[in-house]
């Protein structure tokens, strides 16, 4: 009795139990599809229907898409059928028609190479500027963000601007207003560090004056106006330099609305409600059609470029707020303890503050951008043909009339709108999840 | 006593923190009512008293984490206003160590150290780094100098982020509850830190419920309560024989 006692109430263990493999049915795939799809009869019924709903509609897809399709021809004869038994498919002959078109717009055919260039140019250094390992990215990034855009508008349109001496004079006033504005905020309000302000003053007023410089340059090339500009072109010009534009705009929006300064509270709050409060389709007809209104007679702002700046500044307006709610999510105390280690506010925001609140607002940042990129499609009411616009002015083509040229049309310009939003959300997944390994908890 | 805190008592007293006649007031709350107070170059305060009596308040003050709306603060010899130049040349000077930690959690510990002596005191990268593997030596963790905060305890976070105010080779430290977050096991280790810290002469004010740590290394403790400074005595004194009520109670409610 008393030995039994004391074996159950005190316990050593001598050896060690070795971790066995789990049993064959919670492993591999059978495991999975046990525990996920069957786990009980409703699981069960409900994955064999959706099996069902799905394959019927993936083949369906499939049959149209690639079975029945229209791979050639020149007119819309191909893509119908003579023999009213015989339900043509996909009509993709129209895509081959067209495609010159959805990429380059209107842009004359022996022009096109100039296109192209930008095209692989930009491809070129964006990608290594997206891989993280590659080294240079400062100078990759001033090239991405000042050099090509450059070459790119004197590609595109064909450079050789000729500026008047009132553009000189304004471009002066301008920078001189800014140095006035730096003076103020460094000597009598002491935000500023006067130093590297009037270096910063100074590096970009000077590439403004030769930016415009090189502008007025003569390269030779023949003139390419913006109407004739268009498809994926336009898309990707509207939507890049929004992208680009609206991010430190917006920043800028975020910080001031939550600036001490009244006067610069007060200009954020009200340029971010009116742009928020305000649709885009109004924004854009406003920049068309109300604001050459206004314009002093005999000057004309561009209107691919109006459209343009209205996108960017409607974009930046949300992505204020975007960047608002990260600036509010970091605590009080890193703003403390930057402040008692003696940082300048700029500093304190560059290296303390805004690396942290990006980075918790990727997601919503993510989000502007694939907006902005699919927003674009709205310049096609103001008369400029994005890719929508061209595919649409496209589908008006008698020679082309058949009842498949529309779904098939739109159903490609979708697949391309999709490659482009799913790249662009996969890569900040995965800049994401490499941030988020920086400063594990 | 130590050593040092009789040389600083007996050698030409230099003034490094005075404080006169300052108020403030959250709204229409009156936090800081007329505190009065000198700390001389080397000494150690330690400032006590019950939650909401305004002893954060009164160190969050000297480098202007807090402004005050009247009296007087000078600090180094400089005289806090709403100068933003001078406010920074003061936090230059003044380092301060939070009751959370209060690190950069996507820096190293490295670079939580070496951001301000770069950027504020331009420092070369390389000259910033030693100074900052001198002191996590100092402070016992060089080892976790390529972790990021994240992955250390409370009390290594809180040695890291005391290194990291003295990067800054700071002539005035201010403590502002250093272990009142931490698990009881890890107060010890950085209450030795602080000990080390004020035998080598550091100017210190810590506000802190350590009442060790206040007889061990404080020239003077201060007691507070509602905004006022109550008593102000040397350790010894102070502990054994209180001379307000306020402070009796005070003491015999955390001494038990």
């Amino acid at each position: 009795m008393e030995g039994q006692g004391k074996t159950e109430r005190i316990f050593v263990r001598e050896q060690s139990i070795p971790p066995r493999p789990a049993p064959v049915s919670e492993r591999g795939f059978l495991g999975w599809a046990r525990a996920n799809l069957f786990s009980n009869w409703i699981n069960s019924i409900i994955t064999l229907v959706s099996a069902y709903v799905i394959l019927d509609v993936a083949w369906t897809l499939f049959d149209w898409a690639i079975l029945r399709a229209v791979w050639s021809g020149s007119n819309r004869d191909a893509c119908v059928s003579a023999d009213p038994s015989v339900v043509p498919g996909a009509c993709w002959a129209f895509v081959r028609a067209k495609f010159g078109q959805w990429v380059y717009g209107l842009y004359p055919v022996d022009q096109r190479w100039r296109v192209d260039i930008v095209y692989a140019v930009g491809a070129l250094a964006l990608i290594p500027m997206l891989i993280p390992r590659v080294p240079y990215k400062r100078a990759n990034a001033i090239f991405l963000l000042v050099v090509y855009p450059t070459m790119a508008l004197i590609l595109l349109t064909g450079g050789h601007f000729q500026f008047s001496s009132g553009t000189w004079l304004t471009l002066i006033v301008i920078m001189l207003a800014a140095l006035g504005i730096i003076l103020f905020f460094s000597l009598v309000a002491g935000i500023l560090e006067l130093r590297m302000s009037l270096t910063n003053w100074a590096v970009i007023s000077g590439a403004v004056l030769l930016l415009f410089a090189v502008l007025s340059v003569d390269f030779g090339l023949t003139r390419v106006d913006t109407p004739l500009w268009g498809g994926l072109l336009v898309t990707l010009v509207v939507a890049l330099s929004g992208i680009v534009a609206s991010l430190p705009l917006g920043i800028l929006l975020a910080l001031g609305r939550r600036s001490k300064l009244p006067v610069v509270r007060l200009f954020s709050v009200m340029f971010i409600e009116l742009w928020r409060g305000v649709p885009l389709v109004t924004v854009l007809f406003m920049a068309s059609v109300v604001l050459p209104l206004f314009m002093p007679e005999g000057t004309s702002i561009d209107k691919l470029l109006r459209a343009m700046v209205g996108t960017a500044l409607f974009a930046a307006a949300y992505m204020a707020e975007v960047v608002r709610g990260g600036l509010q999510a970091i605590p009080r105390g890193q703003y403390e303890a930057a402040d008692a280690l003696g940082l300048s506010y700029w500093r304190k925001l560059r290296f303390i503050i805004l690396p942290q609140a990006l980075r918790i607002v990727i997601p919503g940042i993510v989000n502007s951008f694939l907006s902005l990129f699919k927003d674009t499609t709205l310049v096609s009411i103001i008369g400029i043909f994005d890719l929508l616009g061209i595919l649409n002015a496209g589908l008006g083509d008698p020679n082309w009339a058949s009842p498949q040229t529309g779904p098939t049309g739109y159903f490609a310009v979708a697949l391309i709108y999709l490659l482009f939003c799913s790249g662009i959300s996969r890569y900040s997944l995965f800049i994401e999840n490499r941030l988020a390994v920086g400063h594990k908890r | 006593m130590s050593d040092a805190a009789q040389a600083a008592n007996t050698t030409q007293p230099e003034i490094a923190v005075q404080i006169t006649g300052m108020n403030k007031w959250y709204g229409d709350f009156h936090v800081l009512r007329d505190i009065n107070l000198t700390v001389y170059k080397g000494e150690r305060i330690v400032i006590c008293g019950p939650s909401g009596s305004g002893k954060s308040t009164l160190i969050r003050c000297i480098n202007r984490l807090e402004a005050h709306q009247s009296g007087k603060i000078i600090v180094d010899g400089i005289e806090l206003t709403d100068d933003l130049k001078k406010i920074d040349e003061i936090r230059r000077e003044v380092g301060m160590v939070f009751q959370h930690f209060n690190l950069f959690p996507h820096l190293t510990i490295l670079e939580n150290c070496t951001l301000a002596p770069i950027w504020v005191r331009k420092m070369p990268k390389k000259a910033a780094e030693e100074l900052a593997m001198k002191y996590l030596e100092r402070v016992k963790i060089p080892e976790q100098a390529h972790k990021y905060p994240g992955q250390l305890s409370g009390g290594q976070q809180q040695r890291v982020a005391i290194a990291r105010a003295l990067c800054m080779n700071p002539r005035i430290m201010l403590f502002d509850e250093p272990t009142s977050a931490l698990d009881p096991e890890m107060i010890k280790e950085v209450l030795d830190v602080m000990v080390d810290l004020a035998q080598s002469g550091m100017t210190m004010l810590c506000v802190t419920h350590e009442m060790g740590f206040a007889r061990q290394v404080a020239n003077r403790v201060i007691f507070m309560d509602e905004g006022q400074i109550v008593e102000q005595n040397e350790p010894k004194e102070f502990f054994t024989n209180p001379r307000s009520e306020r402070t009796k109670l005070f003491l015999s409610q955390i001494l038990h």
